[in-house]
């Protein structure tokens, strides 16, 4: 679907009607992502950080894939393999620094992306799909970058998968059968990292077929916007190109300029210095934890420490941190109030900037803490305060609160004068 | 419906989770943690200052050629240094000649076989050669000093937090236990106190002991400090030999970026003129 006034795409030369007319594929590329998509014409920043996404997603797919040229998924010679990389590959340092500080970069901006989600309420009606599709991503891409730290067969490494694939055995009767089957043995082994190898090679392709899926169920309603109102006529939209990739050229820039700068200038800045020791399976690092973008999950995990009801305190944990991040595929319905943009919400908006931002910041911090007093009281006031907010504070202000009068429409909120023709 | 199943397991979660605070406060109110005696008496890396830091920061080839001799002459007969070869060492300024002159001299030969036998021996190595291992193997290598095994050196710098730092404080940290040490804390026997060792007690006996050990060929003095130094520079240097490099181009691709930014902004801001001249002013 697409709105009335979109601009229809004209082949330029006598090949491009040629084609146009045998694989229409640049017509596609034009009514995506070019000027046959019409887009709110108020977008602000925080609408940069899908494309943005994308071009991490792409810098991780190059470099890896480059990578695995060189790289040897075999316990005895994976760790040497990445020095090798390292040391003696042209600009293999390059590649490897790119790959680790670009998975982080990867994180940043989705954290982004989904934190505008949740503040304009991106994910309600007509943009459901939207929302669950890209939960799907942020699952996949939890899961790859977590095989991907594997592979360099550190201790991080090699501890992070132990208890990792540890949380499966808390799941009762079937866990250890489970893990055991995760891994290809009893602990993290030459099978475990082969496995690792061909999902963390295959799971990116997966990410990209499923992020085309994320676009196509975006462009049914089509972009939200800041002040969360539906486009209501011609003079609402302007095409997506020149004006926003124009925008995310800007973006682009200032997000490599980031990235570049952790990249080349402190590039094991994000990276924990245990994983340049070699696995050894007889030496237990002192504190196991995993990459900063896990930590808030981890933190959730950690923090139940006593058992309730006769369920042990560690399936608690792995059943609320794997609950923190299916709650979010609940929230179009768990959200029932009719205004999206939290602009327009007083109270939501209060809880938003003045309960989860600072709760799930607290919660990274913590996660990345050693598993001691106070770490681990403040993260179980966190946690708390995690699952109180999405399942309980949001549905009742959702249902009660009494929102701000919206504009009458994007132009009126933009210009300030009236919509001249609504469509 | 989701809604009131939603409260429900939220509301679940947050009590067994306050439940959890409501444990963990008491026991911490009836039995204070005790913080490890290793966190009073621990201390962080001394920061002597290194040619390489900051983002100009280059290697000083002066310092690594020293730091190679100390490391050559002390370190060497212990640790390992796997990930570097002879070869490495014309990033320090060495001419081939004295590359494959150091290798040849080196104190342990390159493990090999003999070619009429086929039995297992040794020849003097060649610049192609990574530095060979002082011990054949990591038995051996605990067996010849005390059941404690002397880490490979080529990533150290990179294996602890502020490395480099960390290398230097550990050497020049050698002291006496403190006198408020609990016995319990104390070096066993084989065990020498370093307070900027994780557990306090290292199985390393102080490597650098005397001024002159390692006698420079630049005329520089080798006080201990000196050589801690030196040989924690060239250990940077085995950790992340590429520095330089990264640095520079990091440089000029920063710079790239800049200007490309300012263009996207610019073309953006021309993009736009247009829409932001409808925009309210208020």
């Amino acid at each position: 679907m697409s709105f009335p006034w979109a601009n229809q795409y004209q082949p330029e030369n006598e090949f491009m009607k040629w084609m146009d007319s045998r694989l229409p594929l640049p017509r596609l590329i034009y009514n995506a992502i070019g000027a046959g998509y019409p887009v709110p014409r108020n977008l602000n920043y925080f609408w940069n950080f899908g494309v943005l996404a994308g071009v991490a997603l792409v810098i991780q797919i190059l470099t890896g894939v480059i990578l695995a040229m060189h790289y040897a998924a075999n316990v005895g010679v994976a760790f040497d393999s990445v020095e090798h990389i390292m040391r003696n590959v042209n600009s293999g340092w390059l590649l490897r620094y790119a790959h680790m500080n670009g998975a982080s970069f990867f994180f940043i901006v989705v954290y982004i992306h989904i934190f505008r989600g949740l503040f304009y309420s991106s994910y309600k009606a007509p943009r459901e799909m939207v929302w669950l599709l890209g939960l799907v991503i942020f699952l996949l891409m939890m899961a790859t970058a977590f095989m991907g730290y594997v592979l360099p067969w550190g201790q991080m490494s090699f501890w992070g998968a132990k208890v990792i694939t540890g949380l499966f055995s808390a799941i009762p009767l079937v866990g250890p059968a489970l893990q055991e089957w995760l891994l290809g043995g009893f602990s993290p082994d030459n099978a475990t990292l082969n496995r690792f190898f061909s999902l963390h090679f295959v799971l990116p392709f997966v990410i990209f077929g499923v992020i085309i899926l994320h676009i196509w169920a975006l462009h049914i309603p089509g972009s939200s916007n800041p002040t969360g109102i539906e486009i209501k006529g011609q003079q609402d939209t302007i095409p997506f190109h020149p004006y926003y990739t124009a925008k995310d050229g800007f973006g682009l820039g200032i997000f490599l300029i980031f990235f570049c700068i952790l990249t080349f200038f402190m590039p094991n800045f994000l990276g924990h210095p245990d994983n340049y020791i070699p696995a050894n399976e007889l030496s237990t690092p002192a504190h196991i934890v995993p990459e900063w973008y896990f930590w808030p999950f981890y933190a959730i995990l950690r923090a139940f420490t006593f058992d309730f009801l006769f369920i042990p305190a560690k399936l608690l944990g792995v059943i609320a941190m794997f609950g923190s991040i299916l709650l979010l595929f609940f929230l179009p319905w768990l959200d029932k109030s009719p205004v999206r943009s939290g602009h327009y919400r007083p109270i939501f908006r209060k809880f938003f900037w003045f309960g989860l931002i600072p709760c799930i910041l607290l919660l990274g911090y913590l996660g990345g803490a050693p598993a001691e007093e106070p770490y681990v009281m403040l993260s179980q006031l966190a946690s708390a305060y995690y699952f109180a907010h999405f399942l309980i504070i949001l549905p009742i202000i959702s249902m009660t609160e009494k929102p701000k009068p919206l504009p009458n429409s994007i132009t009126e909120a933009v210009t300030g004068k009236p919509l001249e023709s609504a469509a | 419906m989701i809604r009131l199943f939603g409260i429900a397991a939220g509301a679940g979660f947050t009590l067994i989770l306050l439940y959890s605070f409501v444990m963990g406060a008491v026991n911490f109110i009836k039995e204070p943690p005790v913080k490890a005696v290793e966190y009073s008496f621990h201390k962080h890396p001394e920061k002597p200052g290194f040619a390489h830091e900051g983002i100009f920061g280059k290697f000083d080839r002066g310092q690594l050629q020293r730091g190679l001799k100390v490391y050559q002459e002390v370190c060497a007969a212990c640790h390992s240094m796997n990930l570097v070869a002879f070869r490495n060492f014309e990033d320090l300024g060495y001419s081939e000649g004295q590359i494959k002159t150091i290798a040849k001299n080196w104190a342990t030969e390159t493990p090999s076989i003999n070619p009429d036998t086929g039995e297992a021996s040794t020849r003097p190595s060649l610049a192609s050669d990574q530095i060979p291992s002082p011990y054949l193997n990591d038995v051996q290598a605990r067996a010849a000093n005390n059941n404690a095994l002397p880490p490979d050196l080529s990533l150290m710098t990179k294996a602890r937090h502020d490395g480099t730092n960390y290398v230097y404080s550990l050497l020049t940290g050698y002291t006496d236990p403190p006198s408020d040490l609990p016995e319990e804390n104390r070096p066993g026997t084989g065990l020498y106190y370093n307070a900027y060792f994780a557990n306090l007690n290292i199985a390393m006996a102080p490597p650098l002991n005397s001024e002159g050990q390692v006698s420079y060929d630049d005329g520089t003095k080798a006080s201990i400090d000196q050589m801690a130094k030196d040989v924690s520079a060239f250990l940077a240097w085995t950790a992340e030999p590429k520095m330089e490099a990264r640095k520079s181009i990091g440089l000029g691709v920063i710079g790239f970026l800049i200007v490309f930014t300012f263009l996207a902004y610019f073309s953006y801001q021309n993009i736009w003129a247009d829409l932001k001249a409808q925009k309210r002013k208020d």
